[in-house]
């Protein structure tokens, strides 16, 4: 592989680039499906290739191919730097990175049981046996489960003088049981919707998840949920369940503290963030309960690996303290630019740049970034609540383009009156502004209840890129919350 | 169908590969197949992309790629596998995988075959200019884009992409079709210190671009949303750009347009055919032929792609179905709108079309006492999809309509509302129709702009 890389970097070099990267990766992706007891999907993908990446001219230029051949490598990196020339022609700074990084390493997802050496039959049979119980429940519909494993493999090179060598190995599973009425439809999910949940390690990680034991519970919900009543439109405290309370730090504090982002880059497509530089510690982004981390080393984090596409290693990053925002996910050239605004940032990348692939450039992106946990337990929460909503799984999501107001609903929700659950609510909806939100957090559980969420579709860039980023986060309380609201 | 002329030829120059190249990659992987049945998808990605923002170039990149997805029926058992190593021993074990796990399948009651041949019409959506336009060329574009920003104190974001895509699909049954088309694309964030504007084209030729054009016009919406006033939330009449009303056409279409939607209970259309389910005013069809949109003559099995009128003056009339929800449901036939195998969401028109009425914009506005303006939506999602409730926010453009003219700049709108119940409020459609392609995969749409009674507003925004 060295022999590849090293005749790319030095043809860079002899066509003008003062950087280079590559990066050599292969994916293959195995997902099997059962639709009401049939398997209607089984797919093994298998694919590679490279990308180049240079800065020649003081711009950056990008190519990439699927054909690892020595011809092929001369032509997309000499076309890569003809790109970056182009670029040039509409530059107005020479990109800077900071300073050097240099490593040599590997890294490879601890795996207990290769997810690809399990035999399909094992793998189909506990589909069926999950989809068994959920059809059993009388008003059921439709149920789809899943199964989905993941394995990258790279290697990434640089003109500075890094190679490095990772493995990364995901797996994740699902099931979503559907009851329709006329004019009705409702779905439940488990362990989390959105297709499945999903977090780095081997099969050892599906097994910690009882699909079967939890089908016929959510088959029960969907049907349940179709007489329940509308959540009425009130301000009120809402309760969330970790997996919603991962997608709405996803959307509220992940996409903001983007560094690109902030920086306009993503400006045209995802937007720009409202925590713009002169907010980094001096906002007060939640109340003192809400302390929020980015990292990449949570054990089973879907965001979790050795070292990012820039080949920066691995680390975790503050974001939010006792409150207070203090810090964002960067790049290398964004943490020297940030620099130049606030000397006192750190002078290196904290390590986000991940790339969807060989075919892609990295971007920023989130690793695992979490809302660490409380002391309460959840029964003490709710029976602390007077009066509100405990809302369950996301089931939409919705928010502007500087990541202030958002609007997300839930597949399930429970009134809270006088410290006890009530009455199954349907539909509901929340509203609200992000700082406002955060500020009203006044209790969250504890490491018990603690988990590591997986978003495996993060939508950014243009071309368009999907990434895998996971979210810790335990049930946790918000008042004066707006829900409700519904066409 | 629908080669490039004399893309043998070119074969290198630009990266196409050209209809006999992808058909001996297709009949190497039939030959290695054991399966009863075997379909083999080729596609050929070359594409290139300049992305700007901060009124310079940030991002340029290019891709070549050839994907063979292979999907083997043994005995009403599919299996799938997918590769880009077009070796010989690539595309071996291609064939392999597929195969193998087809044996570990069920087999699949509702499964009755891959589809046999049928004729299909050509269409042209190839132009040399946009698969040989080099980097200059876009950045040329860019820079007509980025320099008047500069002299007005504004930042520009954006893209400016052109690209082929190859398709070739063969089946053991005899199907053995290929389209190529090309596709250029340019779109523009304009942001003053408080306002921002939005403006895109895009064109199967790039020389049929008008770069430049669309800066001006985001310059000009973001000039003239500058010190934008709040709005308190409520039901307003609004005059849809055409951007937005495609975002809701494209929502409708994949929430409920398709046949397996409808045979899993999950489509707005459920035991309402025949129904009228929103306005009169509103017909809706797809169209893979149709020059004005994204000409895709076929779908990801080979079959021709039918016009099929699926709302007509209000009333449902139809969905779209492929080979396997077409063989599910008695009385049905493939429409040619599959999407590739393996997929569990069933066909989606891809080519949607709403019609044309007769206004124009400046109508619309000069017979709105007061309304809001939208340029385009944000983040939209469907809220209930069942009854297609959408939410989202507005961007790039929001303004308050007063006495038939925009009176002052808006600061954005979270809408949450019915899509169907808001093209039953529909008064006024444009009578000219905007191609707009999507962001994530090549889906291109054709929409009017739109004035709608009583849609309902149920949040703001700091900007």
């Amino acid at each position: 592989m060295r022999e590849f890389t090293d005749r790319a970097l030095n043809l860079a070099e002899v066509e003008g680039a003062t950087y280079a990267d590559i990066r050599i990766v292969r994916r293959e992706e195995q997902t099997i499906t059962v639709k009401n007891g049939v398997v209607q999907e089984l797919a093994l993908d298998d694919t590679r290739g490279f990308g180049v990446r240079v800065i020649a001219d003081g711009a950056w230029g990008f190519a990439s191919s699927h054909r690892l051949s020595n011809e092929e490598v001369d032509r997309v990196t000499a076309l890569a730097v003809t790109i970056a020339k182009a670029s040039a022609l509409a530059k107005t700074h020479d990109v800077d990175l900071g300073p050097p990084e240099a490593h040599q390493g590997t890294y490879r997802t601890p795996v207990e049981i290769d997810p690809f050496g399990v035999p399909l039959d094992d793998k189909v049979s506990l589909l069926l046996a999950a989809d068994k119980e959920a059809c059993a429940v009388e008003g059921i519909r439709l149920v789809e489960s899943n199964l989905a494993f993941f394995r990258e493999t790279k290697t990434f090179a640089s003109s500075e003088g890094s190679f490095i060598e990772q493995e990364i190995t995901e797996s994740g599973l699902g099931i979503e049981a559907t009851a329709v009425a006329e004019g009705e439809m409702q779905r439940r999910s488990y362990p989390n919707s959105v297709g499945r949940q999903q977090g780095t390690g081997g099969f050892e990680y599906i097994k910690t998840w009882d699909l079967p034991g939890n089908a016929r519970r959510i088959a029960e919900e969907a049907v349940a949920l179709l007489s329940a009543p509308q959540c009425p439109s009130d301000v009120t405290t809402i309760i969330l369940d970790g997996p919603q309370l991962g997608l709405q730090i996803h959307e509220s504090c992940g996409h903001p503290i983007e560094l690109d982002r902030v920086f306009g880059t993503e400006a045209a497509f995802a937007g720009t963030s409202f925590l713009t530089p002169e907010k980094l510690g001096t906002l007060q982004y939640g109340s003192e309960h809400v302390h929020l981390v980015a990292d990449s080393v949570t054990p089973t984090g879907l965001g979790t690996y050795g070292y990012d596409d820039e080949g920066v290693p691995a680390r975790k990053t503050d974001i939010v303290r006792d409150g207070l925002f203090v810090g964002y996910l960067t790049s290398r050239e964004t943490a020297t630019k940030l620099r130049g605004i606030h000397p006192e940032a750190p002078e290196r990348s904290n390590g986000t740049m991940r790339a969807d692939g060989w075919n892609r450039i990295p971007i920023i992106r989130m690793p695992n970034v979490s809302l660490l946990p409380g002391t309460w337990t959840l029964d003490d929460l709710i029976a602390d609540t007077d009066d509100g909503i405990y809302m369950l799984t996301n089931k939409s999501w919705s928010i502007d383009d500087k990541r202030l107001n958002f609007q997300f609903g839930t597949e399930l929700a429970y009134e809270i009156k006088n410290g006890r659950l009530g009455r199954m609510l349907r539909n509901a909806t929340y509203t609200g502004m992000t700082p406002a939100f955060w500020g009203g957090c006044d209790a969250i559980c504890g490491a018990d209840h603690w988990r590591v969420w997986g978003t495996p579709n993060c939508g950014k860039g243009q071309p368009g890129q999907v990434a895998h980023t996971g979210h810790g986060a335990a049930p946790a309380r918000f008042r004066n919350v707006q829900v409700g609201l519904m066409a | 169908m629908g080669a490039p002329q004399g893309a043998a030829s070119r074969k290198g120059a630009f990266n196409v590969q050209g209809e006999e190249r992808l058909k001996t990659i297709a009949d190497r992987v039939l030959r290695f197949a054991t399966a009863d049945q075997t379909e083999v998808l080729v596609e050929v990605e070359d594409g290139q992309l300049t992305r700007f923002a901060a009124n310079e170039i940030h991002q340029n990149v290019s891709e070549t790629n050839v994907t063979v997805r292979v999907r083997a029926v043994i005995d009403r058992q599919v299996g799938v596998a997918a590769g880009n190593d077009i070796s010989e021993d690539g595309l071996r074990k291609v064939v392999d995988s597929a195969e193998t796990v087809a044996r570990f399948q069920q087999a699949d009651p509702d499964f009755r075959s891959l589809p046999k041949p049928r004729p299909s019409r050509s269409a042209n959506a190839y132009a040399e200019a946009t698969a040989g336009c080099a980097p200059e060329v876009r950045a040329r574009g860019v820079a007509s884009i980025l320099e008047p920003c500069r002299e007005s104190g504004l930042e520009a974001a954006g893209v400016f992409s052109t690209g082929v895509q190859e398709t070739m699909i063969v089946n053991s049954l005899g199907v053995n079709a290929y389209h190529a088309r090309t596709v250029a694309h340019a779109m523009a964030v304009v942001m003053g210190e408080d306002s921002s504007g939005y403006a895109a084209e895009t064109a199967t030729n790039v020389d049929e671009l008008d770069v430049e054009a669309v800066g001006s016009a985001a310059i000009e919406k973001a000039v003239r949303g500058r010190n934008p006033s709040e709005i308190a939330p409520g039901e307003y009449t609004v005059i849809l750009e055409e951007d937005a009303v495609a975002d809701m056409l494209f929502t409708l279409g994949y929430l409920g347009l398709g046949a397996l939607a409808v045979q899993e209970g999950r489509s707005f259309l459920c035991n309402r055919f025949g129904e009228r389910i929103t306005g009169e005013t509103i017909t809706i069809w797809d169209d893979g032929l149709d020059p004005r949109g994204l000409v895709l003559p076929i779908d990801f099995e080979g079959m021709p792609k039918q016009r099929v009128m699926l709302i007509e003056n209000g009333v449902a009339r139809a969905a779209v179905y492929d080979s396997y929800t077409a063989g599910r449901e008695p009385g049905k036939t493939n429409t040619g709108h599959a999407l590739p195998s393996p997929n569990t969401f069933g066909p989606i028109p891809i080519n949607l079309f709403l019609a044309p009425g007769d206004a124009t914009k400046e109508s619309m506005l000069a017979d709105t006492k007061r309304g809001i303006w939208v340029t385009r939506f944000h983040y939209t999602n469907p809220v209930h999809p069942v009854k297609a409730i959408l939410t989202g926010m507005t961007r790039d453009g929001t303004f308050l309509i007063e006495n038939g003219e925009i009176t002052r700049p808006l600061k954005n709108l979270r809408f949450t509302q019915g899509i169907l119940e808001a093209f039953a409020n529909a008064d006024a459609i444009g009578s000219e129709l905007k191609r707009v392609k999507f962001d994530w995969e090549a889906l291109g749409s054709c929409a009017p702009a739109m004035r709608i009674d009583g849609f309902r507003f149920t949040g703001t925004t700091e900007f």
